[in-house]
């Protein structure tokens, strides 16, 4: 496994929405092993608070040279990452976790919410460069249009085509990412790939068992590693005690996991 | 680089000869092979592995841990997967790493750290045994092993017994008085001391109005600790004849040399291995490279130099 602790120079910063910001930093190591599904620890200070470096999906590669992560401004840690400048310097560790283990020329669904669109753009981006026939159904949501469609525009530039669902009805339909995939017919090989928040994962978990569906989920735990070493990153898994997000995941089969998760 | 690998930075814990004083905290860097994508570990002076126990356990459940001001705290809940898979598994794999490995070691009862120690006597590649007090005594009605000290000479004599390889007895600074604990396990045979362990702490949410890790109280690690660290090395440091390892907060190579300016013979380096995972080694390399410029015979000449006003 390729991992690297490198000085990546931010060469572009975008904010796609009011508190929504996507980094491309330089790395050739990093964006030439990355798989999608994989994640990077990213440091947001050079002193000594905030302490702990913040993970990231990595939401897509290019040029064997560059990688992008997406965020929204949460706390502390993704504010001093949102005030960076073009030309800084951020450590990354990565990449990092086990990506999407896909089929590629089997039907693919990738269903993401908010934030968790992020390693979305990578696989389908990767599904399309893999096997040009198979296009992957594409359902995203989120709180609202403002939040969600720079992140639709990115699927559309790819040729895809996205089913949309926002919260207040502002974009696509209006409820849950669950309430669109009702509504579109399945082949029965189809797998899903899923990011987003716990509760959206959820649903879509139980609808994938419903319909027999294969379906893996991406989780997102707070950690302070990201290799293996602190132990914090634990999700419930079925057959009794924990996995690390970290090193296990953080894409798990989400029949393995045990749900509901906190 | 060739100039600064003549520095003499060798240290002596007990019988055990280290080549530098630059070790990994346990709990903080795994089992070491994960490290190795960015470590060179055969450049450390040892690395102490993950605490172990009788039997596996599952650990806490989540949240685990959380970020605090210049620090964390984290209730993992001791989770390993207990001395017979260690033994069998990640002990095989380290075997070709060319680093000493300490086995840091825990228990809730004085009869577990005792069968745990028969269980590692022997086993190829173990350098050391570390002991850590901080667990609750099941049988005492869950007090600390590590606050009172005829419990943590029983735990201590107990390992020692058991033991082929040189004891290090890890010390909690969750006491009033951390020298009476310190004595109290040298007394009954340990080899070295080593601290601080985390101090307990906590965290809330005002927002939700609930604790922000599962088990509402935790230990406190990182840069915030070092300060308490360094007095308790310093206080422990005059009262026992054996090595005292510094633990708490160091990141750098000049944090390095406070410890052991305080008195320490040499240190492990434990949170910080989360944010810069190369943390270890590129203290040893400062340390090459201040004995080089300060003209110093050895590092050994650092230790308890301390002037006092």
């Amino acid at each position: 496994m390729s991992q690297f602790q490198e000085k990546t120079e931010i060469t572009r910063i975008e904010r796609l929405a009011v508190d929504i910001y996507r980094l491309t930093l330089l790395s050739p190591e990093i964006a030439s092993a990355a798989q999608p599904g994989q994640f990077v620890m990213v440091r947001t200070t050079n002193s000594k608070d905030p302490l702990l470096r913040r993970p990231f999906s990595i939401c897509q590669t290019s040029s064997g040279k560059y990688f992008q992560i997406l965020f929204k401004v949460v706390g502390r840690g993704t504010s001093l990452l949102a005030h960076c400048r073009e030309g800084e310097f951020l450590s990354v560790l990565g990449p990092l976790g086990n990506g999407f283990q896909v089929d590629y020329n089997s039907a693919n669904c990738l269903v993401g919410g908010g934030m968790g669109i992020a390693p979305l753009l990578f696989l389908g981006k990767t599904m399309l460069r893999k096997c040009k026939e198979q296009q992957p159904i594409v359902v995203l949501g989120a709180r609202n249009k403002d939040e969600l469609s720079p992140l639709v525009a990115d699927f559309k530039e790819l040729g895809l085509l996205v089913h949309a669902a926002t919260d207040d009805g502002s974009l696509g339909r209006h409820g849950l990412v669950t309430d669109v995939l009702k509504n579109i017919s399945f082949g029965t090989e189809c797998q899903f790939s899923v990011c987003g928040p716990t509760p959206m994962m959820r649903a879509v978990h139980f609808f994938c068992k419903e319909g027999e569906y294969a379906c893996q989920v991406s989780m997102e735990t707070a950690m302070a590693c990201g290799m293996g070493a602190c132990l914090g990153c634990i999700v419930p898994v079925e057959k009794g005690g924990y996995a690390h997000a970290c090193s296990d995941g953080p894409v798990f089969n989400a029949k393995e996991l045990l749900w509901p998760i906190q | 680089m060739a100039d600064t690998i003549k520095a003499d930075l060798s240290v002596s814990i007990g019988s055990l000869k280290l080549k530098n004083p630059v070790m990994t905290a346990s709990g903080t860097f795994g089992y070491a092979r994960e490290f190795e994508p960015y470590v060179n570990l055969h450049r450390l002076g040892a690395v102490v592995v993950k605490g172990i126990s009788l039997e596996p356990r599952a650990g806490n459940p989540p949240p685990r841990i959380v970020e605090t001001s210049c620090g964390m705290l984290n209730a993992i809940g001791l989770e390993n997967v207990g001395v017979d898979r260690f033994i069998t598994e990640k002990m095989v794999s380290l075997q070709d790493v060319k680093v000493p490995v300490l086995v840091n070691i825990l228990g809730d009862s004085i009869d577990e750290y005792r069968e745990i120690t028969k269980r590692l006597a022997g086993v190829a590649g173990i350098a050391g045994i570390e002991v850590n007090i901080s667990c609750p005594n099941v049988k005492k009605g869950g007090v600390a092993f590590g606050t009172v000290p005829e419990m943590a000479s029983a735990v201590t004599r107990a390992v020692r017994e058991e033991s082929t390889v040189p004891v290090i007895v890890k010390l909690s600074p969750n006491v009033s008085d951390i020298t009476v604990i310190a004595k109290a396990v040298e007394e009954a045979g340990a080899d070295a001391v080593s601290l601080i362990n985390t101090l307990i702490g906590m965290a809330i949410d005002h927002k939700s109005r609930r604790p922000k890790i599962a088990n509402v109280i935790g230990g406190l690690s990182g840069p915030a600790i070092k300060p308490v660290a360094l007095r308790m090395v310093y206080q422990v440091s005059q009262v026992v004849s054996i090595p005292v390892i510094g633990i708490g907060g160091i990141e750098t190579y000049e944090d390095v040399l406070e410890f052991m300016l305080a008195g320490a013979t040499a240190v492990q380096i434990g949170t910080a291995n989360f944010v810069n995972p190369r943390a270890s080694e590129e203290a040893v390399e400062g340390l090459a490279c201040y004995v080089k410029e300060q003209k110093l015979r050895s590092i050994r000449d650092v230790i308890g130099a301390l002037i006092l006003p």
